[in-house]
């Protein structure tokens, strides 16, 4: 897939949250107390010094307040936008107690990084020697891009292997185009390929782990989760198989970047995405978007029971999105020009088992099925790095530093923390880059972090 | 309600609230529509042989995106014919007859001259003069302005002249520009002045463009000082009205119109506690325009009825007898910060600020920290480290409903006890810093510690000591 620009996409598809202007962006920054030790920096997993960025926005010092971001999140411009800010920083800011609205820091650093990119700022290396060692990270996404960016920062040499043509991860291909652009994912790779990082296209197997072993001093795998779990239901594998055009089964990952990438893409009129996560409320608020007259999400438990941040659901009750509670699908079955979805009406104990209630079942008639019921691991890969610990499809790691139980190999990201934020995978990025970095020159990290309590 | 009505040195006003001179008294038809709104008095923008302007006159600080912190003027006296204005005070008190109309006056420095404008001015009409001695810019160097209040005998021999011929009561406007504006007081008084008004600008260079270097406001690429007034200048204002109103060298003290910083009935009343009889005003006219006056006239009102005034004589000069000179402060008093668990926010700005700011007695140490902190220990610190930054020195990741525990809540106050900070008392020296940096209304108050002595001042305790000042 390549990126195609597709008018549509940005006419269906503008940002959320507007941008701020200079003059509102300096009012704002001069709502900040300037907290010492501020809530809102430690509650953001890089730590950013959100009052030191802040306070250079009020004096006008817009250069230096994206490089207060940048320095210590290498994505600060895509965080800006998809980080839910409700649950970090902004859910930490001590105006709260004062029963005020939090500062605006997402709209902020959103004002501060692009406004420095707008005027061709770009990321500038610190003063240190080069370094010969080399490292390999695999995957091109957030965790990679964060520790490559770092470790280049201490003067290793970095390569970012992928198997997709477009770097980035779930940053170019995963996140609601009305919250980041492709473009503007890709606009922050080349920021990083701009500190020296090489890029390399291609796909990973066992032979080639081998012989990155040997070329690299360390290898770090960020690498994601596969792909989303297929419905086990009958008629569930019908995809593409004696359809019409406009009725299918897509996962949200697929549908997501496939109109994200500029795809050609029409979506049926009656859409219904399985699952509550925040993926599944990113694909139905897409597929309304794109011109559907219903999505209906089905979920199997109740409102409570969701994973979506509670802004996530809120705003897809107000893109008009519908919610089906308590509801399992059991099949799926292509009829003239459209799609069936059985379903039946579950009940959960209070130990949250979930039980079908006999003689509930029901049926939905549409033209498109979303399965959104989360992301496999890469097991198939991840088995064949040697030396390392699987815990619950996950890689197993030291927290501070990253690193595997193969002590070549580090790790963070998705593929660790089983799916979480950007933002995370941007932490743990950073923290196995001076983990790497620690480990390669035999010194303590520089930036030791504890668990927290 | 309270009775505002005003009678300074017997120029007579429906309230203490006139507009000083400047820009919104430059004419008759402003000042009119002035009264309309509901000030009580107008001095007239100063009137003398007219003068050009320079293009680009005034400039001003912002201060925390907030606009006009303070403002400069490089203005001069009125450009409009001396009749003119004569003519349109003459139509303004016809119109107006309760309202109190002050000639603002500067003419060159001769007795003839002088005599002349003053017996034109009352002829007009006015209802009193107000000899501009201040301005501090343009024209004071052409040997007016601040060129005459800056030296006691000018100021004296020229309000002498005046005095000669004047029937109305006569004002002399100071400068803060000088070393003790006392001494131009007393010349004033000496001279037989009926009341004196101040301050007057304040020399200034606001700010310089950064990008052309040149300050402002720039006048075809230069600049020059220009008067500094609005609220920025407020306290330098209180602190010389003061100094005047109590000074008693060379007889008492004679009614003042306070100037300075004044846009809204708090800032007014402070200027009658320290012993003004009106107030004028002109910035925060500048900015909001002559609305303002309706808020400042209820809010007086209110607060006068509020705490049982019921004329502005009954609350005039209240606050003087509570200035003093620093040894005269007792030296026994013991305040301490106190913190408010309840209100704290947890921003640790106190925290900070007496840290590197103060005396190293708030800490935030309630709860042991990851790295070892003990727990609260009272007692001098003297770590040559900076306070830890506990935030940075912990893993975290985005909480995921559901899924993650909730954050670390620790106590029964809304904020974290790991973040409210305490006070070490046995360091606590009183001097408020805390209290003023803390964004939270009352979650930080002074409390006494009664130390059990008699109060003592340092004039008391050097008395008779080989050290003693003299």
């Amino acid at each position: 897939m390549e990126l195609v620009k597709n008018p549509e996409i940005a006419h269906r598809f503008p940002d959320l949250h507007p941008a701020m202007d200079a003059r509102a962006a300096v009012v704002e920054a001069n709502r900040c107390l300037n907290c010492f030790d501020a809530p809102c920096m430690g509650a953001c997993p890089t730590h950013i010094d959100v009052p030191g960025f802040i306070r250079k926005i009020a004096t006008g010092n817009v250069a230096g307040s994206a490089t207060t971001i940048l320095d210590a999140n290498v994505l600060g411009a895509s965080c800006a936008r998809v980080c839910p800010v409700q649950v970090l920083c902004e859910g930490a800011c001590v105006l709260h107690g004062k029963h005020q609205k939090p500062i605006e820091i997402g709209r902020l650093q959103r004002f501060a990084t692009e406004s420095f990119y707008d005027a061709g700022g770009r990321l500038t290396l610190r003063q240190r020697p080069e370094r010969p060692e080399r490292i390999a990270c695999i995957g091109a996404g957030p965790a990679s891009l964060s520790c490559a960016a770092e470790l280049r920062q201490q003067g290793f040499q970095v390569r970012v292997i992928d198997r997709r043509t477009l770097p980035g991860g779930l940053n170019t291909y995963g996140v609601a185009e009305y919250k980041l652009r492709a473009a503007d994912s890709l606009r922050e790779v080349e920021m990083v390929r701009g500190l020296g990082v090489e890029f390399e296209t291609r796909d990973i197997d066992a032979i080639s782990l081998a012989s990155l072993e040997r070329e690299f001093n360390a290898i770090f795998l960020g690498v994601g989760l596969g792909a989303m779990h297929r419905l086990d239901i009958a008629g569930a594998d019908t995809e593409g198989a004696g359809l019409i055009a406009e009725a299918r089964i897509i996962d949200a990952l697929k549908f997501i970047a496939a109109y994200k990438s500029g795809a050609p893409l029409s979506v049926g009129r009656r859409v219904v995405v399985v699952g509550a996560g925040n993926t599944a409320i990113d694909a139905a608020c897409a597929a309304k978007r794109l011109g559907a007259d219903t999505v209906t999400i089905v979920y199997r438990r109740q409102r409570e029971n969701i994973s979506a941040f509670d802004f996530e659901y809120d705003h897809a009750l107000r893109e008009g999105v519908e919610f089906v509670w308590s509801t399992l699908p059991t099949a799926i079955a292509a009829t003239n020009n459209a799609l069936t979805l059985t379903c039946v009406t579950v009940s959960q104990d209070a130990n949250g088992q979930l039980a079908p209630q006999s003689g509930s079942e029901f049926t939905l008639d549409c033209d498109t099925v979303i399965p959104a019921i989360g992301q496999s691991p890469l097991l198939d890969l991840l088995s064949q790095v040697r030396g390392i610990t699987m815990e619950r499809g996950r890689v197993v790691i030291n927290r501070a530093t990253g690193q595997t139980a193969n002590p070549k190999y580090f790790a963070g990201g998705d593929c660790v923390n089983g799916g979480r934020e950007v933002v995370d995978a941007v932490a743990d990025g950073k923290r196995a880059a001076h983990g790497i970095a620690a480990w390669l020159t035999a010194q303590p990290p520089t930036h030791p972090e504890v668990p927290l309590g | 309600m309270a009775d505002l009505t005003t009678n300074f040195a017997g120029i007579h006003s429906p309230n203490p609230f006139w507009l000083a001179s400047a820009p919104p008294t430059n004419t008759g038809e402003q000042v009119m529509r002035a009264f309309d709104a509901g000030w009580g008095g107008a001095v007239w923008k100063t009137i003398g042989e007219p003068i050009t302007n320079v293009s680009s006159r005034y400039s001003s600080i912002d201060w925390n995106a907030q606009r006009m912190m303070g403002l400069n003027n490089v203005e001069l006296i009125s450009d409009r014919p001396i009749e003119v204005n004569l003519r349109e005070i003459t139509e303004v008190k016809r119109r107006y007859p309760r309202h109190a109309v002050i000639a603002s006056l500067m003419v060159e420095s001769t007795r003839e001259a002088w005599h002349q404008i003053v017996k034109r001015t009352e002829d007009a009409g006015a209802d009193g003069l107000e000899l501009n001695f201040g301005c501090p810019h343009g024209m004071s160097e052409r040997g007016m302005g601040a060129a005459v209040g800056q030296v006691p005998e000018y100021t004296q021999r020229i309000t002498e002249w005046v005095k000669e011929v004047a029937r109305t009561p006569v004002l002399v406007k100071l400068t803060p520009n000088v070393t003790d504006i006392r001494v131009i007081a007393r010349a004033a008084r000496r001279a037989g002045a009926d009341g004196l008004s101040a301050i007057n600008t304040i020399n200034s260079i606001t700010g310089i463009d950064l990008s052309t270097f040149a300050p402002r406001p720039n006048v075809d690429g230069k600049s020059s000082h220009g008067g500094y007034c609005g609220p920025a200048v407020k306290p330098i204002a209180l602190n010389m009205v003061q100094q005047v109103m109590a000074d008693d060298v060379d007889g008492p003290s004679i009614p003042l119109s306070g100037i300075g910083g004044i846009g809204n009935w708090q800032d007014a009343a402070e200027f009658l506690l320290l012993g003004c009889t009106s107030v004028q005003v002109c910035t925060a006219v500048m900015h909001y325009g002559y609305r303002i006056v309706q808020e400042m006239i209820d809010g007086l009102s209110n607060w006068m009825d509020a705490n049982g005034f019921a004329t502005i004589s009954d609350l005039r000069g209240k606050s003087l007898a509570k200035v003093t000179e620093w040894k005269h402060l007792n030296l026994n008093y013991k305040i301490v910060a106190q913190i408010d668990e309840a209100l704290c926010i947890g921003c640790q700005l106190c925290h900070i600020a007496c840290w590197d700011g103060a005396h190293q007695c708030i800490h935030v140490d309630r709860v042991s920290g990851p790295g070892g902190a003990k727990g609260p220990i009272n007692g001098h610190v003297e770590v040559h480290a900076k306070p830890r930054e506990m935030g940075r020195e912990r893993i975290v990741t985005t909480p995921i409903p559901k899924l993650d525990p909730p954050r670390q809540h620790i106590g029964p106050y809304a904020t974290s006890l790991e973040r409210i900070p305490r006070v070490d008392e046995t360091e606590c020296v009183g001097c408020n810093l805390c209290s003023l940096v803390c964004p939270v209304d009352d979650c930080i108050t002074m409390v006494e510690r009664p130390t059990g002595l008699p109060p003592q001042t340092w004039a008391e305790r050097s008395e008779g000591s080989e050290c003693a000042p003299p």
